[in-house]
């Protein structure tokens, strides 16, 4: 291994050595504060460290860097970076012993960017399996609270059964083509030698990954397991770990060459239809804003699904842009209801919001252009984003695609526009409230800033993306 | 960079007039007040500019004009333009955008740099509007005075303002994103003919009607402005949105806002589609008629007043549909001069209204009556903007639905016949407000105080122009200067005005002095024929 295989590794080496000497702080002595700020420092130096190495290259013909992955790792670890900030002055007063919760966050993180790195099925189910087991215990971290352990086994058994099936798909289709290596697969799918044996596998593979990216009918997880975990896990689970996943099942598709089975193609856009409309119908009945968010967020990762379908570079770009604003929103969106909740549970219920526009207009206001960024109104990164969406997926023709994502973006105003409405109705007395910390302060403005930029002049995020 | 200026400079001061609120309770109105000053005066200057212009060869070419690139991606430009259309629009605009400022000054007390920042962006959005070359930018600004005004009903209305905001952001954004739809489809359609992807209305129209689509894109767009406009079966938002706003929100609704749906039929519909507008035509002067007679009955059995003045609103857009797709130059003229005129008399309308609500804290027509006696001011006032609502001859309604009843009879009798019903139909409504608010026995004993200084001047704001254009309209007519260059009304006109000269063409002369008579030197192709007729029947 080179000087330049161990730069291109560098981001993933930065990110266990942290968790190795956090944890042997924590070994000699206990400090929230040294914890949190060492671990928001190694997450930084790790994003920088993308920058040592620019050029493509491939590691041992499993690991490799290009522009996609390290546009994808640079997504992951700024998330990560926003979601600790949040985290500090959450986690601080709910649970002992919370030192173990940033070097899991790093872990999961970790495992992220080696999915969005893998070009072969064996880094993939590394990186898969490093990220969900450590979520496993995130989502259980508040061990007091009530549905807590519920939500934790819960993603517990899911994940298990998805990454058997994922296993076993993956088997199925090493068994036909002799190959785990991406681009040596596509003579395999391309020729008529793929036999019920290798669309079982397929089939089998994308159930696995159906589970992870909580696609309809693989979703039922979703509002359970967001609702019962802390926020800022819950905006976690949202972003990093759904953003990897996608990164990495776009690599799949376009290197392997997959959109060239019928079979494939419909049973893809059947799941996006599906996760449209079923996402968006669920949020409409629920009164629960950490539900409302898991809801929104399937449909959302069913518009992304287009993108995937588009099949070309263009594609690819309105995937990269879609999901920057999308994993920014939500976790903006998160922050906010980490930031209101108490200190027994989350700020979940609609009551919570209701006034807040009266008490702490700027919460009011950057929470209603996230809402709005997600429903799709222009001003807003979020509108610019589906935009360019249903820019891609007219232009490739698909129809129905395009169809429903009008249609669900329609309904999904209504409980959008439901929680703004709550916030903005008029109370008596607003309470006297606390200023909002210098962290949470940061996090809310950067983001509602970001997206409001990107929605007024998208050219800034177009131009990021070309150059990667 | 002018064009520019106007939106940019209401978007700034509304930022600031919203921080400003935090240091100073009466700020953001001084601050709201001087923006609006600020583009009043940029505006005027234009006009000033403008009607200098004699050259005929550029008289149906752009006063100003703004074209950058913007998203260079997707061919998206921030393409800004001036005719005489936008520049009257936008005059009435700031001259609205003073009065709601001016208004809300006692009514207005919470949060008064929220308010003023909403009130500035939804002028900044309808100004872009009335602007827009570029249909994304179109759409941009079409989203962008949604929201604020959204805000505005849902934090300052009265009520039952919940309900109305949704409902007047569901209806909006519903048709907006149909027409987002009809625009992509168009966009795509522009590109596969000619491989230039742009939003560009001035290249769009090149190839527009011969989409295989183009009546769906065109129902896209006809939705959209019929919701804004409001057309009827779309217009029941509009009672509620207007009854439940603040009166700042409903001068701005009724005056302004129902005004971008009117000029997006002008500027895209009938430009982009203009033979597919011609065959619809006798469909659409239909829904018009149905407008009027319709919302002049449910105006007449409303109780609530603001509610009443509401349902006038919907009447009074019929005549402006019906003027559009009567398609000849007098009921053009006649529908911008009906913007324009139910925009001044129904503004007037909701300023008293919302008088006669702060001061009695009732709007329920059941609990009003004799108000004379104590506000004879206000009643004077009222009196006035009555009778120009129910079209009393020397006030600029009445030149606006005389105008829109020639032309539509010129085109279709049929439809101008029933129409005039609608003349009728208003002064059943509206001397009802007057028996109703002002006169009749007093049913409660008011304290009440009759208008003061400010009041007077935000009222006579609104009549004297009504007053003014109804004695000589041709200011208006002469900004105009010409039914928006698109070659279908002239090829109309020609037809019509051959009709007219035959019977009795004195009535053309007084409309059409004021336009430039095209010369010899200028291009065959866009001369408007009709003119030469004119000039025929001079002799």
């Amino acid at each position: 291994m080179g000087r330049t295989d161990l730069l291109s590794l560098m981001p993933q080496i930065i990110l266990p050595a942290g968790a190795m000497v956090l944890l042997l702080s924590i070994a000699v002595r206990r400090n929230h504060l040294f914890t949190a700020v060492t671990a928001i420092l190694f997450v930084l130096a790790s994003f920088i460290s993308l920058f040592f190495h620019t050029d493509p290259n491939e590691i041992s013909g499993i690991f490799i860097r290009d522009g996609f992955s390290m546009f994808f790792s640079g997504l992951i670890l700024v998330i990560t970076f926003f979601i600790m900030l949040i985290s500090i002055s959450y986690i601080r007063n709910r649970a002992e012993d919370i030192e173990e919760y940033y070097i899991l966050i790093m872990l999961a993180a970790l495992g992220s960017t080696v999915l969005v790195s893998s070009r072969h099925f064996i880094t993939f189910f590394l990186g898969l399996e490093l990220l969900s087991t450590s979520l496993y215990v995130l989502i259980a971290f508040l061990k007091d609270r009530e549905h807590s352990i519920e939500a934790g086994i819960k993603y517990l058994i899911v994940a298990a059964v998805s990454s058997s099936f994922l296993l076993f798909g993956m088997a199925l289709i090493y068994s036909g083509s002799g190959s785990m290596y991406f681009p040596e697969l596509v003579s395999y799918f391309r020729s008529a030698g793929i036999n019920i044996i290798g669309l079982a596998g397929i089939a089998f593979m994308m159930g696995g990954i159906g589970f992870k990216l909580a696609l309809v009918p693989f979703h039922l997880w979703t509002p359970d397991v967001y609702e019962g975990a802390p926020a800022p896990v819950s905006a976690f689970v949202a972003t990093v770990s759904k953003a990897g996943m996608f990164a990495f099942f776009l690599r799949f598709v376009y290197e392997s060459e997959m959109l060239q089975l019928d079979s494939f193609l419909l049973f893809i856009t059947i799941i996006a239809v599906l996760s449209m409309f079923t996402g968006n119908l669920m949020a409409l009945r629920e009164q629960n804003v950490k539900k409302i968010l898991a809801y929104s967020s399937i449909a959302h990762l069913g518009y992304l699904l287009i993108a995937m379908l588009v099949g070309d570079q263009s594609g690819e770009h309105a995937f990269a842009f879609y999901l920057v604003v999308y994993s920014l929103t939500i976790t903006g969106a998160f922050a906010v209801v980490s930031f209101l909740s108490e200190i027994d549970g989350d700020a979940s219920s609609l009551e919570h919001y209701k006034g807040i526009f009266w008490s702490r207009p700027g919460i009011a206001i950057a929470f209603s252009v996230m809402l709005f960024s997600l429903a799709g109104i222009p001003l807003t990164a979020g509108f610019m984003s589906k935009f360019y969406l249903f820019l891609v997926g007219v232009g490739s023709e698909l129809w129905l695609l395009s169809i429903a994502l009008v249609l669900t973006s329609i309904i999904g105003l209504f409980y959008y526009l439901r929680i703004i409405v709550v916030m903005f109705t008029k109370v008596e007395s607003p309470e006297k409230t606390s200023p909002v910390g210098l962290l949470y302060g940061f996090v809310f403005a950067g983001i509602t800033i970001i997206l409001l930029g990107v929605g007024i002049y998208p050219e800034l995020l177009n131009r990021l993306i070309n150059y990667f | 960079m002018i064009l520019v200026w106007i939106p940019g400079i209401l978007m700034f001061s509304g930022l600031i007039s919203w921080v400003a609120g935090r240091w100073h309770k009466e700020a953001p109105r001084w601050i709201a007040l001087a923006a609006l000053l600020v583009t009043s005066v940029l505006l005027i200057i234009i006009w000033l500019q403008s009607r200098t212009l004699t050259d005929l060869s550029t008289y149906h070419q752009w006063f100003l004009e703004f074209n950058r690139q913007w998203i260079p991606s997707f061919g998206i430009r921030f393409h800004l333009a001036m005719d005489g259309l936008s520049l009257l629009l936008l005059l009435l605009t700031n001259l609205l955008g003073i009065l709601s400022v001016l208004i809300s000054w006692k009514e207005i007390e919470h949060r008064a740099g929220f308010f003023h920042f909403n009130i500035l962006f939804i002028l900044a959005g309808i100004s872009g509007v009335f602007l827009a070359e570029d249909l994304f930018l179109f759409y941009f600004f079409w989203e962008v005075m949604l929201i604020p005004m959204y805000f505005l009903i849902a934090i300052w209305g009265h009520e039952n303002r919940v309900y109305a905001s949704y409902k007047f952001f569901l209806f909006t954004q519903g048709g907006g994103l149909l027409m987002l739809l009809s625009i992509l489809g168009l966009y795509f359609h522009h590109a596969g003919v000619t491989g230039v992807y742009t939003f560009d209305i001035t290249e769009l129209v090149k190839h527009a009607s011969s989409a295989t689509w183009a009546g769906l894109f065109m129902a896209g767009f006809l939705i959209a402005f019929g919701v804004k406009i409001p057309a009827i079966p779309v217009h029941s938002w509009l009672p509620d949105a207007h009854t439940e706003a603040p009166t700042a929100g409903s001068i701005i609704l009724a005056g302004l806002m129902l005004k971008t749906g009117v000029y997006g039929l002008i500027r895209i519909v009938i430009p982009l589609f203009p033979e597919l507008s011609l065959s619809i035509a006798p469909f659409a002067m239909a829904v018009g008629v149905a407008g009027v007679l319709y919302g002049a009955k449910l105006a007449f059995a409303q109780t609530d007043l603001k509610r009443l003045v509401a349902y006038t609103s919907v009447s009074h857009m019929g005549f402006i549909i019906i003027g559009i797709y009567a398609f000849n130059g007098i009921a053009f003229r006649g529908a911008v001069m009906q913007m324009i005129a139910h925009a001044l008399s129904t503004g007037g309308l909701f300023v008293v209204a919302g008088i006669v609500q702060e001061r009695l804290h009732t709007r329920k027509l059941k609990n009003l009556g004799g108000l004379w006696d104590d506000m004879p001011g206000l009643g004077g006032f009222s009196l006035v903007f009555v009778m120009a609502s129910l079209g009393l001859p020397a006030l600029a309604n009445f030149v606006a639905e005389f105008m829109i009843l020639l032309g539509t009879y010129l085109s279709n009798p049929l439809w101008g016949v029933l129409a005039s019903l609608g003349l009728i139909v208003s002064v059943i409504y509206a001397l009802r407000i007057m028996q109703k608010v002002f006169y009749g026995p007093k049913l409660k004993a008011y304290k009440t105080h009759d208008i003061n200084i400010r009041e007077v001047v935000i009222l006579s704001a609104l009549l004297i122009p009504v007053v003014y254009f109804g004695i000589s309209p041709s200011p208006v007519f002469r900004t105009l200067a010409t039914p928006v260059n698109t070659e279908i009304f002239l090829k109309q006109e020609k037809e019509n005005s051959g009709k007219l000269s035959q019977k009795n063409n004195f009535i053309m002369q007084p409309v059409n002095k004021p336009l430039p008579v095209p010369q010899t030197t200028v291009e065959p192709n866009v001369l408007p024929t009709a003119g030469k007729e004119v000039d025929h029947g001079q002799d």
